[in-house]
């Protein structure tokens, strides 16, 4: 499979001006500036095939979207090589641009006072799409996200699960075979969520449409995406399937056992004193959680010596949460491969 | 092309989203040309002509001349610099179109939409109240309509170039008011250019500034003749091609050293 996405040794260096303190640091200034240069991006490549839905993630200020930002043709790279498409995206950009789709969660690209359709008007002409693709793609889209009640209304009136929705509708107009989506499901509640993780689904499945998504919102990942690149301070620190990296860091299950009488620690270590088990006590006295390895024997051990003796009303199996591994990631600084 | 057709068309509704302010626009554009009617007749008073222009002229070069920067008036210096401040500029520069001409054209939607719904019913309610005198010469009509387009052309070009400069400035209210200001009165609209003195006038005829509002008024109250009206729209045409070059200038190193703002 043809690479979609192609990045090499990129990098993007700001300036970024320092004010010098006090009244007389202000007039020195008039003159002369400080300044850092700062590093967004620092040296990553990385490729990505045609079909791939990418999660992109990393910290606040990690460098997610000043890289979406230079795939996206909108910055200039300081140095390295960009091939989107075929092309490059700020060489040829008005070429270029007809190719991709982009959604930022936090910007409109919708005209914020005229009526949702007529937006769609708008981008159908910009894009030169013509009227039976239009008609046939975007009855789809219109059905899939449920959007047909909100056309006629002007976007200032629609909250921001409805606008996200034809947010998502007007970055697939001209129906482009690479889609970009800067945090698109950031403060939706759960049902839009859902209903747009799903919709991404279906386009990337019924198009075949590449996706790169950066969100902090790791559901999204885990729903979507086989794959992360991770950065953090401008370096890529892990690129992979997502499975591998939940094997490699998510050592260990965490049993809850919700007793329906008093449990007390020594007891408990007293009937599982034959395994590597660690108690610890959860929101009363009648919920206890045990950390164990992720090993068969030792999990099914632990449940039957424990089952045997203490009567339980409830019994959970937690396996450590993706959002829980990225943190233990980002405070050791490095990823370990397994 | 149909883009364009169909960013005028935005514009229009845009426009029309605003009703407010297009009823207020009305009301303070003939306020201001019933102010300046009386400024005028009072420094008449009784005076046949000043400076080769009759108090008639006078009244029409003022009422034009307002009603005309209806036309070549827009914000797009103000909504670049906007653009550019909360970052919106990133949304426009995923869009497959020049950034330049879809603000150009956006301004002429507006120019059109007030040209339509403001200057001519506008224009009806002055010439009832005040002394206007209208050309019934199909020809000067033709020539005024010439100029206020390359008026428009003109004057947005020098509105591009104040946004532009919102890229190296960060923040630059204070070009775009003194810019205002300055185009009022070195174009001619507050006072005719041939009342300011010669020197005056000799530094203004190197500028642009003029072919925005002065020769249009001039042409319509057929202050200019013959050939003058030629040469007058030469001026403006020149201007016209001149202004691409630094703006086009100014947007090749703006984009090169764009750095959106914020996310």
């Amino acid at each position: 499979m043809e690479n979609i996405i192609e990045v090499q040794n990129l990098k993007k260096a700001f300036k970024s001006y320092s004010s010098r303190q006090g009244l007389k640091g202000a007039f020195r200034d008039l003159f002369t500036r400080n300044y850092t240069i700062k590093t967004a991006v620092d040296d990553i490549s990385f490729s990505i095939k045609r079909g791939e839905m990418v999660g992109y993630i990393g910290e606040n200020g990690a460098g997610k979207s000043t890289s979406i930002k230079m795939l996206t043709g909108i910055l200039t790279p300081t140095d390295g090589k960009i091939v989107v498409n075929g092309m490059n995206p700020h060489k040829e950009r008005e070429k270029f641009v007809k190719t991709i789709g982009v959604v930022f969660g936090q910007r409109s690209q919708l005209w914020w006072d005229i009526a949702v359709q007529e937006s769609f008007r708008l981008l159908k002409k910009i894009y030169n799409v013509p009227d039976e693709q239009y008609e046939e793609h975007m009855k789809d889209v219109i059905d899939t996200l449920d959007i047909g009640p909100l056309l006629d209304k002007p976007v200032r009136k629609l909250s921001l699960g409805q606008r996200m929705r034809c947010e998502l509708a007007a970055a697939l107009i001209h129906n482009p075979p690479l889609l970009f989506l800067d945090e698109p499901t950031i403060g939706l509640d759960v049902l839009v969520k859902l209903k747009i993780r799903e919709f991404l689904k279906r386009i990337n499945e019924k198009y075949g449409t590449t996706i790169l998504l950066t969100t902090h919102d790791l559901s999204d990942i885990e729903a979507l995406c086989e794959r992360v690149v991770m950065l953090d301070e401008g370096k890529i620190i892990y690129d992979g399937p997502l499975k591998e990296l939940r094997e490699n860091w998510a050592e260990g299950k965490q049993i809850q056992f919700q007793f329906s009488e008093k449990a007390t620690l020594e007891e408990l270590q007293n009937l599982t004193k034959d395994h590597l088990v660690v108690w610890e006590q959860g929101e009363s006295d009648l919920i206890w959680v045990a950390s164990v390895d992720s090993d068969e024997t030792v999990i099914s051990g632990v449940i039957g010596k424990v089952t045997a003796v203490k009567k339980i009303a409830d019994l959970k199996i937690l396996e450590i949460s993706t959002e829980e591994i990225i943190r233990n990631i980002y405070v050791e600084g490095a990823v370990r491969h397994g | 092309m149909g883009k364009y057709m169909e960013m005028i068309r935005i514009r229009f509704l845009m426009m029309l989203a605003y009703r407010t302010n297009y009823y207020s626009g009305i009301l303070i554009y003939s306020i201001n040309i019933g102010a300046y009617y009386f400024l005028w007749s009072a420094i008449y008073g009784g005076k046949e002509n000043i400076q080769g222009l009759s108090i008639t002229q006078m009244t029409t070069y003022i009422a034009v001349a307002w009603m005309a920067r209806a036309f070549y008036f827009n914000n797009i210096d103000r909504e670049i610099a906007m653009e550019i401040k909360e970052g919106k500029v990133a949304v426009e520069m995923v869009r497959p179109y020049p950034y330049l001409n879809m603000k150009m054209m956006q301004g002429l939607g507006e120019g059109i939409f007030r040209l339509l719904f403001f200057s001519v019913p506008g224009m009806v309610i002055v010439s009832l109240v005040f002394p206007v005198e209208l050309s019934v010469n199909l020809e000067t009509w033709v020539f005024f309509f010439v100029s206020i387009l390359f008026s428009f052309i003109i004057n947005t070009q020098i509105n591009l170039l104040a946004g532009i400069a919102t890229f190296f400035l960060f923040n630059n209210d204070g070009l775009i008011r003194a810019k205002r200001v300055v185009i009022d009165l070195f174009s001619g609209l507050i006072l005719p250019l041939s009342f300011y003195p010669m020197w005056a006038q000799n530094i203004m005829s190197y500028l642009p500034f003029q072919g925005i509002s002065y020769i249009p008024s001039m042409i319509f109250t057929e202050g200019f003749k013959g050939s003058q009206v030629f040469e007058a729209l030469i001026n403006q045409a020149v201007w016209s091609a001149i202004l691409i070059i630094p703006v086009y200038g100014l947007w090749v190193l703006a984009k090169r050293q764009l750095v959106v703002q914020g996310g």
